[in-house]
């Protein structure tokens, strides 16, 4: 694989006022991504999708953005104005969220929908932008494209819904995805499929990913690389394959507290957290 | 256990922790607290906070009424007819030769009077058709909303006028008959509230524990729909001092020599080119309390709605 | 303990009916853990509620107890089987405190010393008195769920019902209800019906589990045969792959199993 660095993040840190004081929920984390794929693993309040969202500014209006540096392609993507941003939401960077039917606009046909963000990015025709949706739709293995191209959200199942939501995304051809929990909505079965399909995706056209999850073992057996998060702070980052050797006590106990399917119904081990591993 | 907030000398600072604390000791903190949050939000919301100062000082003036004013707004001096306003008459005189700033405190009391008892029977009533009208669903739900329907329908101050002429005019059946006509979108609110929180795993809970219909009506849907209510009842208390106005305007709701605000329009409305303050006040003062009520409401549903979010 | 024979749900009337259980039996003994895997539309949650007493239209016949449930239930009948619910964000009231939650049942059902069961309750949960008057939203999600089991567990049932009682918590936090649930079950000998998505967590919990798939137990099999991975149908065996991760050949073969 060609390395070359798509973004690059150094200690970035979130924090927004709540009635009860400052919270920090990201503190100093720094990674740089190529052309691969790039797990986030941590626990509700690691901090893992406000650093997905920081990228792409899409924080809470309460919240405060500070880093050395967000740098994307050579964009600063910190002091960009919004309009470059604009650009860039979609355009190149691209953000699969956890729930389709809350991101896509309910009175509007997914086909429309898609063939509109086509249109956005591309200045294409509408006849263009319809064909082009079509083989998108059929790119994310949906049977019958032209048949779905005029449902609803609300008239499609969480599977194609999370297909539709990834041909949107696809569409404009971005260099970069995140995904944050983009399946955790769905069934296992369904839920590796679509992953099998983004796999392949990002594979052929030469994409970075990131991939934020809570779930350590899916995440570990799909990305090239896996961030360790918890409290806001990097653990530790892995080689995927390397995770059964993973060093830090907070990756080993999440690992040692998984049920496995070995069936006995002994005590499971449970995470002592270490107040050192926040300083 | 007190201990742990003492740690400061200051009792302020005491307070405030123990307001903070994670660990409430009695159901008397823990409700103190939630009142605090819901407060620290309401305050950073300097229009809503106008709202409430405005309502806070209507209450206040209707309270002290008596030590306020030096009369009880009734007492006529037929030499000192339409004054204009001056030192001595703030707000000038009326046609009776009555201090219209007396009046003005007086009729606060009035207004209250309509708004707080109508709230005191609109909220019941919808609170019990639309909780059950949502709870129990089927053939009960079609009953009790058609009914609801039969009073959405009409035209509130014409349906008022109606029971007014028929119960005869008079504060008490002004109140009566704004109440009978503004129920109904309570008890559809209440039915809308009802629906969603219906399917709720703690509904089901308590279903599965044995709770009865009453039960759940009452301990568990009830106060999950009571704060859309107020939002929905300060919202509405414009409208109903409108209306309360609009009937003593008409001279249906309350009778001379009492100074309900609307009345005193009415009474005004023969000296509004010369005199232009016996009407002019009282219409400011309708409209500062209704705004007050306005943005009251406005504020309260950004922190009591559950859908904005704990 | 828990018998359920032929039992059959339909949602709906006429053409837009559907068929929600289709002739789902099984037995539980007592003091046996019984897992019900599937994924959404499966119908193992209906299965619970409907055992619950949650759901009136069902045929077939339940036997808790060798007592023939009906569509009602008895008062006395209800503390007997209790439920956790899978969302511990919606499964509290969210105005009552902790101290009004795990009232509200001994109040039902007229206990006598209400203050004494509220802390011992807290404190089988390991939750101490501290908690005692706290809002839901002044807890964690693991916190909420020990909430939620107390709850069941104050009324001394013999049957809990756990409808996929760790899926919204964290696997550190699912670990620990885990363990708490096996402690309280060898404490209290209860028995257990749970449902989950997760094959994992079912195996670790229950020693027989069976498998749905629309409306249908396709396999029901022992602890031992989850572990030797001897599983007959298609579609378990399907979802026994899919819970070990991604691996891109296996899921080639993914059937559609309608």
């Amino acid at each position: 694989m060609e390395k070359k660095t798509l973004l690059t993040v150094k200690n970035l840190h979130v924090s927004y006022d709540t009635p009860k004081g400052v919270v920090e929920a990201v503190r100093g984390v720094s990674f740089e991504l190529g052309q691969e794929r790039l797990g986030i693993v941590g626990e509700s309040g690691s901090g893992k999708s406000q650093t997905g969202r920081a990228i792409l500014r899409l924080t809470a209006s309460r919240s405060r953005v500070r880093a050395e540096c967000v740098e994307f392609d050579g964009i600063d993507l910190l002091h960009a104005s919004e309009s470059t941003m604009r650009g860039i939401r979609g355009n190149r960077i691209s953000m699969i969220m956890q729930d389709p039917q809350y991101s896509l606009n309910p009175v509007m046909t997914v086909g429309e929908q898609i063939a509109e963000a086509y249109r956005i990015h591309s200045s294409a025709g509408r006849k263009k932008a319809r064909q082009h949706t079509i083989e998108m739709l059929n790119t994310v293995r949906i049977r019958e494209p032209e048949k779905v191209y005029h449902l609803y959200p609300h008239e499609v199942s969480g599977g194609m819904g999370q297909r539709i939501m990834i041909a949107m995304m696809l569409i404009p051809e971005p260099d970069l995805i995140i995904a944050d929990e983009p399946t955790s909505a769905l069934d296992v079965t369904v839920q590796l499929q679509v992953l099998a399909l983004l796999d392949d995706m990002v594979r052929e056209r030469g994409m970075g990913l990131i991939f934020i999850s809570h779930d350590l073992q899916l995440v570990a057996s799909f990305c090239d690389r896996v961030l360790v998060m918890y409290g806001g702070r990097v653990m530790e980052v892995l080689e995927a394959k390397n995770l059964e050797n993973a060093q830090h006590a907070y990756t080993r106990g999440l690992l040692n507290c998984l049920p496995k399917l070995d069936g006995s119904h002994e005590i499971l081990p449970v995470l002592k957290r270490d107040s050192s591993w926040l300083e | 256990m007190a201990e742990q907030y003492s740690t400061s000398e200051n009792p302020i600072h005491r307070i405030n922790a123990w307001l903070r604390s994670d660990a409430p000791d009695s159901i008397f903190q823990a409700r103190c607290q939630r009142f605090y949050f819901n407060w620290l939000e309401f305050k950073s919301n300097p229009i809503a906070l106008l709202g409430f100062l405005i309502i806070l000082v209507l209450v206040l003036i209707s309270i002290f009424a008596p030590w306020i004013t030096g009369g009880d707004g009734l007492k006529q001096d037929l030499s000192q007819r339409l004054l204009p306003p001056s030192s001595k008459y703030w707000f000038g005189t009326d046609g009776f030769g009555r201090d219209i700033f007396d009046r003005i405190i007086w009729g606060s009391r009035i207004t209250l009077f309509i708004v707080g008892l109508v709230g005191i029977i609109v909220v019941p009533i919808g609170m019990l058709i639309g909780t059950i009208a949502g709870y129990l669903g089927g053939w009960v739900d079609n009953v009790l909303m058609r009914f609801t329907d039969i009073f959405l329908a009409f035209p509130r101050l014409i349906l008022a006028l109606a029971f007014v002429s028929a119960l005869g005019p008079g504060l008490g059946n002004a109140v009566l008959a704004i109440a009978l006509t503004t129920w109904s979108p309570f008890a559809r609110i209440a039915r809308a509230e009802t629906l969603t929180i219906r399917n709720a795993e703690h509904i089901m809970a308590a279903q599965v524990q044995g709770a009865s219909t009453g039960r759940i009506l009452l301990y568990h849907i009830t106060p999950l729909c009571l704060s859309s209510m107020i939002v929905r009842l300060t919202l509405d208390m414009a409208g109903i001092i409108l209306t309360a106005a609009g009937l003593g305007f008409l001279g249906l709701g309350a009778q001379p020599p009492l100074p309900e605000w609307g009345a005193m329009i009415s009474a005004g409305r023969q000296f509004l080119v010369d005199q232009w303050w016996v009407a002019t006040i009282p219409g400011i003062a309708i409209l500062t309390v209704s705004m007050g009520f306005n943005l009251l409401g406005d504020g309260l549903r950004d922190v009591l709605d559950p859908r904005s979010g704990e | 303990m828990i018998k359920v024979d032929d039992l059959n749900v339909v949602f709906g009337t006429g053409a837009s009916s559907v068929h929600a259980l289709r002739g789902v039996s099984f037995h539980v003994g007592k003091g046996e853990s019984f897992g019900l895997v599937g994924e959404s539309g499966s119908g193992k949650t209906t299965v619970l509620r409907v055992i619950a007493g949650l759901n009136s239209h069902w045929s077939g016949t339940i036997e808790v107890d060798q007592i023939r449930l009906g569509e009602k239930r008895e008062k006395s009948f209800r503390k007997r089987l209790q439920m956790v619910f899978q969302d511990p964000y919606g499964s509290l009231h969210p105005r009552h405190t902790v101290n009004d939650i795990l009232k509200e049942p001994l109040i039902i059902h007229r206990f006598d010393k209400i203050e004494k069961r509220i802390l011992q309750a807290l404190d089988e949960v390991g939750l101490g008195a501290q908690f005692r008057f706290r809002y839901p939203h002044q807890l964690s999600g693991g916190q909420r769920q020990r909430i939620a089991i107390a709850r069941a567990l104050i009324l001394e049932p013999s049957v809990v019902l756990l409808d996929e009682p760790t899926s919204a918590l964290d696997v550190s936090v699912q670990a620990e209800v885990l363990n708490l649930l096996l402690g309280l079950r060898e404490e209290h000998g209860l028995t257990y019906i749970m449902v989950s998505h997760d094959l994992a967590v079912v195996g670790h919990l229950c020693e027989r589990i069976a498998v749905m798939n629309r409306g249908m137990i396709v396999e029901e099999m022992t602890d031992e045969q989850l572990r030797s991975n001897t599983t007959r149908h298609g579609y378990s065996q399907q979802l026994l792959v899919a819970s070990k991760g991604f691996d891109r050949e296996a899921i080639q073969k993914f059937m559609d199993f309608s």
